[in-house]
């Protein structure tokens, strides 16, 4: 263990746990450690206050959406109609994102399992800002044990009078329901959620409307991820100006980054936004091995890969951006030299063909020929005109799908022929290759 | 000139009025009285429908509980659920067939779930499913054994299982078993069909199939207990321990929470 290192005037620390600063206590999941570590504290700060004043709270700090899009969250809330009358008069519903499932994104689970408390009670917040009385957490039917950790969680927050009806005397009622998935990533798209939570086929609505007029039950909703909505307590607890000392002006706040693959620890660092992957890698040890890194992924396999020359890209949504990709959910996947590039672009191929809901042409057509085409390419029977063919086919799937799943398809393929255009013709020009085995065996799985 | 008589695109000498068709009488469906749902099954099934604003939002977890009865969707699960609901039985099977957690055919013991997406793929993942596709004989989706009998598996290739930072990852009826190698999920096969119930990394003691979907409909029989278990890796925690090992922290929070910012004024 070396020294604390001494607080410097040049900014935040490297790591800034926050949303991670519970999860070394024993127990953290339960009410009893939440409690002691101030938790539902900012709970009983914010009930009672204008609800209005919230949401400009989360307004001023700057806070984006976590699950990808990184959309202004308190501008979100702002867009519940209000009142007495009108639209303002249906009920609200506050749904949360659990679905996590964006190849790569493995944030959200250790979270609702280390510290579930943090997320209820972002819902109660939330819900009593933006006037919800039924909260529903929609969390990915695989995370089993996050559901109970959350559902045990809402039990204590019941036992506790933190959910009910009128909550610490406030005359504030909630109630939140868990609800499990039945496997389907498409459902990560918040409209396909909506009706998944209705009760029916997982697949995107046409927006407008968009849920904050017409969501759940044709009610005005708001859907946040739960990384987002975890933040909540923590932002009421520190102020704007606290979160603020974090990250960016554009992009506030921490954020926790998911390194995973060829790393020597991959896990799960909350670092400030902008933090870059040389730094990164520093914190994960390196490089798995001291083999040289190939290619990465900024925030799961949706957003462009990046490459060596991007190490010194600040990871928040603008850098991300400028550089060609996206920030997404910080899903950091770092894979070496000895993975092939048109195998993993195949790999990730076939899910979106697995997951594509098939409501729509391009996707679904789309992401079918794509996979026919990858895998004669890596099975030793590509032919020269494969990959201005893939480019073709991703230029009729991007921005002409229904919902992001399609536009997600495209981005591993053509950013990996912009990146690595001589990998997948040399792997042509050598076929048909069916007697290299040596090949195909490299192709079938790189190992660590 | 004449026409001659008769429909001339059937060439024939008369065509056949609608009224002359003769339709099969419509049998209805018998309704469902299948004893597997039984008076407590109804039970929670009254119990998870109250859970909603609206009934229809009950299917997911309802076609979870016809799994935790049967071990997969069978015909009459589904006319249980339509039943329940007030909805038809196409609308039911629309939506169990869209989902890749309701099983169509009789499950086994254990459902193991592979990931072999790119990243598990890349570190052994494409590997162990090979493995125990071969040693258990049988495909994706496939059960090794008579389905629900004791050691009976059915096996699947998983997309991504979430836990990419302890990759190569998978799942044994929804409990994580991570950082895998051919030869742990060989010896993890090996347990489970000789009865045996390896504990996760992360999650709750070993049940079976049937079990886990009860809970997925959101009927926990013993939650106070399921809810304890490991749940953080090492690397779930890498960087709050580097963190606290170098003494980095977030900027420190006001004494109290600063005063909620006045609304702007309107225009």
């Amino acid at each position: 263990m070396t020294a604390a290192t001494p607080p410097t005037n040049s900014g935040p620390d490297p790591l800034t746990p926050v949303l991670t600063r519970r999860w070394l206590s024993p127990r953290s999941w339960s009410i009893d450690t939440y409690e002691q570590l101030e938790g539902y504290e900012a709970l009983r700060y914010a009930l009672g206050k204008e609800p209005d004043r919230i949401i400009q709270l989360v307004k001023d700090s700057g806070l984006r959406g976590r699950g990808g899009a990184g959309f202004p969250t308190g501008m979100k809330w702002g867009f519940i109609p209000q009142g007495s009358t009108g639209p303002g008069a249906k009920p609200k519903y506050l749904v949360i994102n659990a679905d996590e499932g964006e190849p790569g994104t493995c944030k959200d689970i250790p979270t609702m399992m280390a510290d579930p408390h943090s997320l209820v009670e972002g819902c109660i917040i939330t819900s009593y800002a933006i006037r919800a009385n039924f909260c529903a957490i929609y969390v990915r039917g695989e995370a089993l044990h996050c559901i109970r950790r959350v559902r045990r969680a809402v039990e204590e927050a019941y036992a506790k009078g933190y959910l009910g009806k009128n909550i610490l005397d406030s005359g504030f009622d909630l109630d939140i329901v868990v609800h499990a998935g039945a496997g389907a990533y498409i459902c990560g798209e918040e409209t396909a959620l909506l009706d998944s939570l209705e009760g029916r086929r997982g697949q995107p609505r046409l927006k407008p409307p968009f849920p904050a007029t017409a969501g759940l039950y044709a009610s005005p909703t708001v859907v946040n991820n739960v990384e987002t909505i975890a933040s909540v307590p923590a932002i009421v607890s520190g102020g704007s100006d606290w979160f603020r000392a974090m990250g960016s002006e554009k992009s506030p706040g921490p954020k926790i980054y998911s390194v995973s693959g060829h790393v020597e620890r991959p896990g799960q660092y909350e670092a400030p936004l902008g933090i870059t992957l040389r730094r990164l890698l520093e914190l994960a040890g390196g490089m798995k091995g001291g083999v040289p890194l190939k290619f990465w992924t900024p925030g799961g396999s949706s957003t462009p890969i990046f490459t060596a020359e991007h190490l010194d890209v600040p990871l928040d949504f603008e850098g991300a951006a400028a550089a060609g990709s996206m920030l997404g959910t910080t899903a950091v996947q770092v894979f070496n030299e000895t993975v092939s590039v048109p195998w993993a672009v195949m790999k990730w191929t076939e899910f979106y063909k697995h997951e594509s809901c098939g409501k729509c042409t391009p996707c679904r057509e789309g992401t079918y020929w794509l996979v026919q085409i990858l895998e004669r390419m890596v099975h030793g029977q590509g032919t020269e005109g494969d990959v201005e063919t893939m480019l073709d086919i991703c230029d009729n799937i991007l921005g002409r799908s229904f919902c992001a799943l399609g536009d997600g398809a495209t981005s591993p393929i053509t950013s990996a022929i912009q990146y690595f255009r001589q990998e997948f013709m040399d792997l042509i020009a050598a076929q048909p290759a069916v007697a290299h085995p040596d090949q195909l065996a490299e192709l079938s799985g790189a190992t660590a | 000139m004449t026409l001659p008589g008769g429909n001339p695109e059937r060439n024939s000498p008369t065509s056949v009025a609608p009224d002359e068709v003769v339709w099969e009488p419509v049998v209805a469906e018998p309704a469902i009285v299948a004893p597997i749902f039984d008076e407590l099954t109804r039970q929670r099934t009254k119990e998870i429908i109250a859970r909603y604003p609206q009934s229809r939002s009950a299917l997911l977890p309802l076609l979870h509980l016809v799994q935790s009865v049967e071990g997969f969707v069978s015909q009459d699960g589904i006319r249980y659920c339509a039943e329940a609901l007030e909805l038809t039985t196409a609308e039911v099977s629309a939506v169990a067939t869209f989902y890749t957690m309701y099983k169509r055919t009789p499950c086994g013991e254990h459902l193991v779930s592979v990931c072999t997406n790119t990243l598990c793929a890349a570190l052994g993942g494409d590997d162990i499913y090979a493995r125990l596709s071969a040693k258990l004989g049988v495909g994706h989706e496939e059960t090794a054994g008579e389905p629900g009998a004791p050691g009976s598996i059915t096996l699947e290739h998983a997309e991504c299982l979430a836990a990419c930072d302890l990759a190569p990852v998978l799942q044994v009826n929804y409990e994580y078993f991570d950082n895998q190698t051919v030869e742990t999920a060989e010896a993890l096969v090996d347990a489970l069909q000789a009865g045996q119930k390896p504990h996760p990394t992360r999650g709750a003691p070993l049940t079976d199939f049937k079990t886990v979907e009860m809970e997925l409909a959101g009927v926990f029989p013993d939650l106070a207990r399921s809810v304890e278990g490991p749940s953080v890796a090492d690397e779930t925690l890498r960087g709050a321990q580097l963190a606290a090992d170098r003494g980095w922290r977030a900027p420190a929070m006001p004494d109290s929470p600063p005063d909620l910012p006045a609304l702007p004024e309107k225009k």
